[in-house]
């Protein structure tokens, strides 16, 4: 049996006298797609932003291929190749395509235009923009150069994508990557995931849609008051049961059978 | 973000192929808004170059001389060189009201540090710009880490400044011969070289160097990239990794720099160091800044626009003098300009919206 | 409750005012255009020299720059509820602030306008100033009796502000009545016609200004050889275009003011002649006619001949012409303020 990727073990957060996590579980398996959902307030998010990065939490340990590690910031969780793809995207609208993919870890010129004159390899970039956009097979955008804002927001989301696909080696976590998508862009947005799936990395998937969740999802992680409650098989469990285990009308499964 | 869905994605290969149908004005106007946002300086580009061939029509060859139109340059040196700081400011979304005061202070210190301290002026223009980059990186701390608006910042260091300029300066001229006599090097930017008719002094020089360096350095470097990000949107800007308060306190820092080369520039234009000169180079600065195209939202623009848009309010000024025009009507044009920018900058921003 | 207090207070001044007008403890109000101005400075000096002489209070203000009428109307306010004996003031808006200064009188106080007449003149009590049409009719004549061939001089005028205030008018008038052209309306500049003026430009006052102006006034015409200036910073910024066009031998600048910056540009050449005025004197003769008018009820006079008390105005040159009465520059330097 393969190990996980990505584990914590007994997370803890409070904020005052509320309780965002309670000796809190997580497994990422390599190559899957981990769905993670939970009512509003579960504490879902504290979960999230702990792996990547924008939170530390009290107690608890977070393992990344084994080894301990300590975020203090998502730069840092970054430098591990774990990338996130923020619910706002993160993205500056007027700036490129390809100024955004690289923003914050430019490459240089070779030579001394680079390390004298600091001028950014631009030529270098679009191409490494290209390609990536061309593997996750989101070539409707035509130039590489146009800005941001001036693409849809199914495309602004594929960017998002690319970038966290180009650079996350380890783990991509997508916050509601559908969640402000109409119908046509939300499809383009799940065979994205797909696809990203298909080149080997694994995939934490935040969202509130059932249907989405069960199309894509290897395993289901259901948060539930500040903890891992069980983590099912979406061939096994209906949508319904989903729900009804989110909200405390089901109880949990025996995890013995799932894990 | 909120487009129909899949709207403008499905139309793309469409238009390819009915083109000749399809181009209906709204197109044309989204491909001129489109060509606008990726060269923002071609609007104050136009403009200048349509007032230039007007007033030369209009005044003939007394405007349309190398004399004349280097002349407009002379005059807008020392605001242009200030609305280059501006501009970095305004890029990433503040304001900076204490430009102005910062160049005279810079000059004040300059001027006074050679006649009260006896230092050489070389050594006196180094206290100068030191002065000049004291106070921005004041401004950019009490801006990044503060985290008080920059408007109510720049507003708070340009009455310290200038109450600092005149306290200290009481306000006491020193004169064009004494500095000649005495530290030349204070007035190196009033220096002209000639060719044919046109006069440069090296402070338009010093301009046309500012304009050129900071362009490259905001189009090519990742710094350069960052301030468009920072000034776009802050918070993406930290999470794709942008180091945003350093960003901002750079910024800041280098425009307190430019502004104290503003100063001494002041004192080579003005031959004497004045402490009661500069007074209006924070809104000439955004005038310029603004008639040049760069968004005060931040993000959007460039230097290049900037040099045009000081360029604009330089010949407007002349071409209207030399027409014998009442000089308020410069102002009710300059006025109408900037709400025209303004105007334009909006809808290209809620276009891309 | 507070502001009961405050009103009750300010009541209480103000009935006091006119038990106390011949006390000791009388107290007089400068009220400048801003605090910043050398000129200003100086005549605040003047001003607390002349109190501290006659052993009363000096109160002063200043607008936070010049134009800054709203400051100078709560100074006056100020003024009154602390029951001063009289304000001197030179005033930024002279029509506007006329309201504020009937209330000043009519509460008891008297009102000398210093250095800018009221608009009417009559507003105040009296106006100490300098007569600025003299002023410019002197540097006018000395500009005629200078030039190589006035008939055909070629003259660039660099004025205060588009706002024409009447200081920058008379000055404006004088000098060219001085030189022999015919002003036309006696109330503004521009309205003339002599094919001599070359342009007026206007210039705030500052070197910036005095600079841009003479530069806008080479692009109309080259051939300038009479340059008038509103001040000595305009004059200053004003040789160093034609300088940088190498045209500061071909030009004379001639000015106003007389401050101790624009005497040393008489001696060094920058500038041709200047007609001095004296703040000093302008504001320790207005404290002196403050308190003597409090203590006696005498108000104070105006120059024989004129509707106004004359302060007076010297011609400095190191060039000397026949038949006009002129100060050296070592008189104007004995003579020169800030």
């Amino acid at each position: 049996m393969t190990s996980p990727i990505l584990t914590a073990r007994k997370l803890n957060k409070r904020y005052g006298r509320v309780i965002a996590m309670e000796d809190c579980d997580f497994d990422l398996m390599p190559g899957e797609i981990l769905a993670v959902i939970g009512d509003n307030g579960a504490g879902k998010s504290t979960l999230i932003k702990a792996l990547s990065g924008a939170l530390r939490p009290d107690s608890g340990e977070i393992r990344l291929e084994g080894k301990p590690v300590h975020f203090s910031s998502p730069i840092q969780a970054r430098e591990h190749g774990i990338e996130t793809v923020y619910q706002t995207l993160a993205l500056s609208p007027a700036l490129t395509i390809a100024d955004n993919m690289f923003m914050g870890r430019e490459i240089l010129k070779p030579g001394i235009m680079g390390s004298v004159f600091r001028q950014l390899d631009k030529k270098k970039m679009q191409n490494f923009a290209r390609d990536k956009l061309t593997e996750l097979g989101l070539m409707t955008i035509q130039n590489i150069a146009q800005t941001v804002e001036t693409l849809s927001g199914g495309q602004r989301q594929g960017v998002a994508v690319a970038r966290a696909a180009a650079f996350g080696t380890n783990v991509v976590i997508l916050d509601e990557p559908t969640a402000a998508l109409g119908v046509k862009e939300s499809r383009k947005v799940l065979d994205l995931i797909k696809t990203v799936k298909s080149k080997g990395i694994p995939i934490i998937l935040i969202s509130h849609n059932m249907p989405h969740v069960f199309e894509v999802a290897d395993r289901i992680h259901v948060h539930r008051l500040g903890k891992r409650l069980c983590v099912v098989d979406p061939k096994q469990y209906s949508m319904s049961d989903a729900v009804a285990l989110m909200t405390g009308a089901m109880a949990p499964p025996d995890q013995e059978a799932v894990a | 973000m909120t487009d129909a869905p899949g709207s403008a994605e499905e139309r793309l290969p469409e238009q390819e192929t009915v083109a000749e149908f399809n181009s209906s004005h709204k197109s044309n106007f989204h491909r001129l808004l489109g060509f606008l946002q990726t060269t923002p300086s071609a609007i104050p580009l136009f403009v200048l170059v349509t007032a230039v061939i007007i007033f030369g029509i209009l005044n003939g060859n007394r405007f349309f001389s190398p004399f004349a139109l280097t002349l407009i340059l002379q005059q807008v040196a020392i605001v242009g060189i200030v609305a280059v700081a501006q501009s970095l400011v305004i890029l990433t979304a503040g304001i900076d009201l204490s430009v102005g005061a910062i160049a005279v202070i810079s000059s004040v210190i300059m001027g006074k540090f050679t006649f009260d301290l006896g230092i050489p002026g070389e050594l006196a223009v180094l206290c100068g710009l030191a002065t000049g980059l004291f106070f921005g990186t004041a401004n950019g701390l009490l801006v990044a880490f503060v985290k008080l608006p920059p408007f109510i910042v720049t507003l708070g260091m340009w009455q310290i400044v200038l109450a600092a300029n005149f306290l200290y300066s009481g306000s006491v001229v020193i004169r064009s011969e004494e500095i000649a006599q005495v530290a030349p090097i204070l007035q190196f930017f009033g220096r002209t070289i000639t060719v044919g008719g046109a006069v440069f002094t090296y402070g338009v020089i010093l301009l046309l160097f500012l304009v050129l360096l900071m362009s490259y350095i905001l189009s090519q470097t990742a710094w350069g990239r960052h301030v468009y990000a920072v000034g776009d949107d802050p918070d993406a800007a930290e999470l794709s990794g942008v180091k945003v308060k350093a960003t901002l306190v750079s910024v800041y820092a280098i425009g307190g720099l430019i502004c104290g080369f503003a100063g001494w520039a002041l004192i080579g234009r003005l031959g004497s160091v004045s402490p009661q000169a500069g007074q209006l180079a924070n809104i000439e600065s955004i005038t310029a800044v603004v008639i040049g195209g760069i968004s005060l939202f931040g993000g959007r623009g460039s230097v290049a626009g900037t040099l045009f848009g000081a360029l604009i309010v330089g010949v407007f000024t002349l071409g209207l003098r030399l027409l014998g025009a009442d000089v308020q009507w410069t102002y009710l044009l300059i006025g109408a300009l900037i709400i025209f920018a303004v105007t334009v900058d909006q809808t290209i921003r809620k276009v891309s919206l | 409750m507070k502001y009961l207090t405050t009103l009750a207070t300010a009541a209480l001044m103000t009935a006091g005012m006119s038990v106390a007008a011949s006390a000791a403890d009388t107290s007089v109000c400068l009220i400048t255009k801003d605090a910043t101005n050398p000129f200003f400075v100086k005549m605040k000096e003047g001003a607390q020299a002349k109190a501290d002489e006659l052993g009363v209070e000096l109160r002063s203000f200043a607008g936070k720059y010049d134009g800054d009428h709203e400051t100078q109307v709560s100074a006056i306010e100020t003024c009154i509820a602390a029951g001063a004996g009289g304000i001197l003031l030179v005033a930024t808006d002279s029509k506007a602030i006329t309201g504020q200064v009937k209330k000043a009188r009519d509460a008891g106080l008297v009102v000398i306008a210093l250095d800018t007449p009221l608009d009417p003149m009559d507003a105040a009590d009296m106006t100490f100033a300098t007569d600025n049409f003299l002023a410019g009719e002197l540097i006018g004549k000395w500009a005629a009796k200078t030039v190589d061939d006035p008939a055909n001089a070629k003259i660039g005028l660099i004025n205060i502000n588009v706002t024409q205030p009447s200081v920058g008018v008379l000055r404006n008038q004088g000098f060219l009545t001085g030189f022999g052209i015919d002003i036309g309306d006696k109330s503004k500049w521009g309205d003339e016609t002599d094919s001599r003026i070359v342009g007026q430009e206007i210039g705030n006052g500052n070197a910036e200004g005095g600079r841009k102006g003479m530069e806008n006034l080479l692009a109309i015409n080259p051939d300038i050889n009479v340059v008038y200036t509103i001040n000595e910073p305009t004059a200053a910024g004003a040789y160093e275009a034609l300088k940088a066009f190498g045209k500061q031998d071909d030009a004379v600048i001639v000015s106003v003011d007389g401050g101790c910056p624009g005497v040393a540009n008489v001696e060094a050449g920058v500038i041709g002649a200047t007609a001095q005025q004296y703040p000093l004197d302008m504001a320790g003769k207005g404290v002196e006619a403050i308190v003597k008018a409090v203590e006696t009820g005498e108000m104070p006079a105006a120059t024989e001949g004129k509707d106004f008390f004359d302060t007076g105005v010297g011609l400095v040159t190191d060039k000397p012409v026949e038949g006009l009465e002129q100060l050296t520059v070592e008189e104007g330097k004995n003579l020169c303020w800030g």
